[in-house]
């Protein structure tokens, strides 16, 4: 069973992502793509619903949808891919999403985790291979930034503040 | 000088403490080079041709003496006794080994320094005027402003992976002396009519390999809302910049696709979006980082004709190596990095030491690094101008030279460069040696002179009045000539005369042009005035023609 990194914790993952086995009520994870091309289908979705999005998906297009879902996970595929961050932070800002930001793909590891959960994201399904608590640990890599974040991670001092 | 508080050095220490670790796991094989690489350059380690390179920032190019020392020491003890100055103000060490560069982090730290984002597809170090706080033409310092992206764009969290590097500069002084406009962000300081302090904004200037000039995107934007500005440009950047072709990522190339107008609606409308939530910055921040960058305690000078009943050489030098400054009896001066046989822009550990000892006593123990890779003392008293050009012959660094042709900027090159198609070191020195005689240099007057090693650009020959590209023919090392670039004031990019030269006909065809010049030029005329006013014509015909003495 899948286990992820839910704020601090090593979590079984309670979550089915789309093309996975999936029962009539499981909490599940479907990319934009099939949110659209199925609209009826996932708008009766019996379980929590969650979108997957891509480096190259709209989120504004997501606005209406933000209320019904129970959780987002956004795409890092490759170490050097950096849209994530900004969808995570506009997420969070602008479409005001409260529920689950999980970071997923390949490019999610230790060394981001900073960078991601000051972005917003509470979740990490890690690349795989990553040193579990390596990932814990290094939560208190730093314990100041310069720029305002998200309580996911939060710091003892910090130089700039939002509005 | 900014001065790090608690939290300043919290940051970088932690950040030397999580690049140890990163560089243990490589090195013990736990994070494969793919893996490793982005981290590593957001730390200003390359991999390049010979060793790895460590470049080091020097934020707008201000460095105490303590930390120059520092610098000396690190080179000595880490590499072969020297660094190379850069035209972004940084140093870079070319033959440190990767498992050493942790511990010289952590020698930096201990003086106030890093080498963060000094690489890497994120904001670069943030260049400025080097007269900063000193020009007669000013109308405020930009280092406080400088200093304050500095700290905002320091691991910030949305934007240290953008599509491509991001290269800001900030002036405050009417001539542009930081070539802001060939920047992904230009920042200029001005008055609004009721005097209130703003900056003018422009975008998606560059160089590379598609040079691009700036343009603007706001005339006037409130000191308090540049972060907020900065963000909104960066978030519409981060997101639509082209991320699938490396050579199409720099926002230029974004700004240029969509047309300024489009690209600023696109800001603007972000900007407002993200107005309750953008990064503020109160007043008191401003003046907080203001107050590390006000005035030396000067004393109360007269001006004195400093060159009066002095030998020739000291006149020379004096003419070419010190600026105005704006207080009455003192001058900047420069320490030119250009000595002829030597690599532009490197520097000896001796060298820094001396010069660190020379800027204690006479121009208050601060030294500048500047873009055309040169040094300044700042701030010298008048009275003093004799000694220090004294000590500056006895370091080798009092060549008279600034502005002229070999006060040349030049990249690394082959010799060093694993990009590089060409070398620049042994041409710069080939160019050294033909225009050796100090009266035909300094008779030929103001020149910039910029050489690249490939078409990245590191050595901005797209702005120098006279630019040399490096290229590569089928395994030879060829260069092209571009006449009438400018990036300080009357920003433009030079034009290619005709066909790349071979190496060993370089200087001779500078020469050959060089020639028309003379012939051509008015009175008091500026070489790169001359090709403005007459076209390139007259310089294409005399570039190739066999020299006289084979004819």
């Amino acid at each position: 069973m899948r286990h992820i990194l839910r704020r601090r914790e090593w979590v079984a993952d309670e979550w089915r992502y789309f093309g996975e086995a999936l029962a009539h009520g499981d909490a599940v994870v479907v990319p934009l793509a099939e949110l659209r091309s199925e609209p009826q289908r996932w708008a009766a979705w019996p379980g929590p619903l969650g979108v997957r999005l891509s480096a190259v998906d709209r989120l504004e297009d997501l606005a209406a949808d933000v209320a019904r879902l129970a959780l987002i996970a956004v795409e890092f595929p490759s170490p050097g891919e950096g849209r994530g961050y900004s969808q995570g932070r506009l997420l969070r800002t602008r479409l005001g999403f409260t529920g689950e930001l999980r970071a997923v793909g390949a490019g999610v590891r230790q060394d981001l985790l900073f960078l991601l959960a000051r972005c917003g994201f509470d979740a990490l399904d890690l690349a795989p291979g990553e040193d579990v608590a390596a990932a814990q640990r290094a939560f208190a890599r730093y314990d100041v930034a310069y720029q305002p974040g998200s309580p996911a991670l939060s710091v003892r001092r910090q130089r700039y503040f939002a509005s | 000088m900014y001065r790090y508080d608690e939290l300043d050095q919290a940051f970088v220490d932690a950040r030397v403490a999580e690049f140890r670790d990163q560089t243990r796991r490589h090195l013990a094989g736990e994070l494969s080079e793919e893996q490793f690489r982005p981290l590593r350059l957001r730390n200003g380690v390359y991999i390049q041709r010979h060793a790895p390179m460590l470049r080091i920032a020097i934020p707008y190019g201000l460095l105490s003496t303590r930390q120059l020392r520092k610098l000396a020491d690190i080179a000595r003890r880490y590499d072969r006794g020297f660094g190379h100055f850069t035209t972004r103000q940084n140093l870079q060490l070319n033959w440190p080994k990767l498992a050493d560069v942790p511990d010289i982090l952590a020698e930096l730290a201990t003086v106030q320094m890093h080498a963060i984002q000094t690489s890497g597809n994120c904001v670069r170090n943030v260049t400025a005027d080097h007269l900063a706080g000193i020009a007669p033409d000013e109308v405020d310092d930009p280092r406080p402003y400088c200093e304050i992206i500095r700290q905002w764009a320091s691991l910030h969290p949305e934007f240290t992976y953008l599509p491509r590097k991001f290269k800001i500069a900030v002036t405050g002084a009417a001539a542009d002396r930081a070539a802001s406009e060939v920047h992904d962000v230009g920042l200029h300081l001005r008055r609004a009519a009721g005097g209130e302090l703003g900056l003018r904004v422009l975008v998606g200037g560059g160089l590379g390999r598609a040079p691009m000039i700036g343009q603007v995107i706001r005339e006037f934007l409130p000191l308090t809302d540049l972060l907020g500005y900065l963000e909104a440009i960066l978030r519409v950047y981060n997101r639509q910049g082209r991320r699938d072709n490396i050579h199409k990522a720099r926002i230029k190339i974004l700004v240029k696709a969509l047309g300024i107008e489009r690209f600023r609606e696109l800001v603007e409308s972000e900007w407002q979006a993200n107005r309750t939530h953008a990064t503020r910055l109160p007043p008191q921040e401003i003046e907080r980082v203001r107050a590390h960058f006000r005035p030396q305690p000067y004393e109360i000078l007269a001006d004195l004709d400093a060159s009066a009943a002095r030998e020739p050489q000291f006149k020379a030098w004096y003419r070419y190596n010190t600026r105005a400054h704006r207080m009455p009896g003192y001058r900047a001066v420069f320490v030119s990095l250009k000595a002829h046989g030597k690599v532009p822009g490197d520097m000896s550990s001796d060298q820094m030491e001396a010069l660190a000892t020379l800027a204690d006593r006479v121009s208050f123990g601060l030294v500048r690094a500047t873009h055309n890779q040169n040094l300044l003392l700042a701030d010298v008293p008048q009275r003093e101008l004799y000694a220090v050009w004294r000590e500056l012959e006895r370091l080798g660094l009092a060549m008279p030279n600034i502005g002229t042709l070999t006060d040349m900027i030049a990249c690394p090159g082959l010799d060093f460069c694993s990009l590089a198609n060409a070398g620049t070191l042994d041409v710069a020195k080939q160019i050294q040696e033909r225009f050796d005689d100090l009266d035909y240099l300094h008779d030929l007057g103001e020149i910039e002179l910029k050489m690249s090693g490939c078409m990245n650009a590191c050595g901005h020959h797209h702005v120098g009045h006279i630019g040399v590209l490096g290229v590569d023919k089928h395994g030879e090392e060829w260069y092209q000539i571009t006449l009438g670039g400018s990036a300080t004031g009357f920003t433009a990019l030079g034009e290619v005369i005709g066909p790349s030269v071979p190496k060993s006909e370089v200087a001779a065809t500078l020469e050959r042009i060089l020639e028309v010049y003379r012939g051509v030029r008015l009175e008091e005329e500026r070489f790169v005035d001359t090709v403005r006013r007459v076209g390139l014509k007259p310089f294409k015909e005399r570039a190739y023609a066999p020299h006289p003495a084979a004819a």
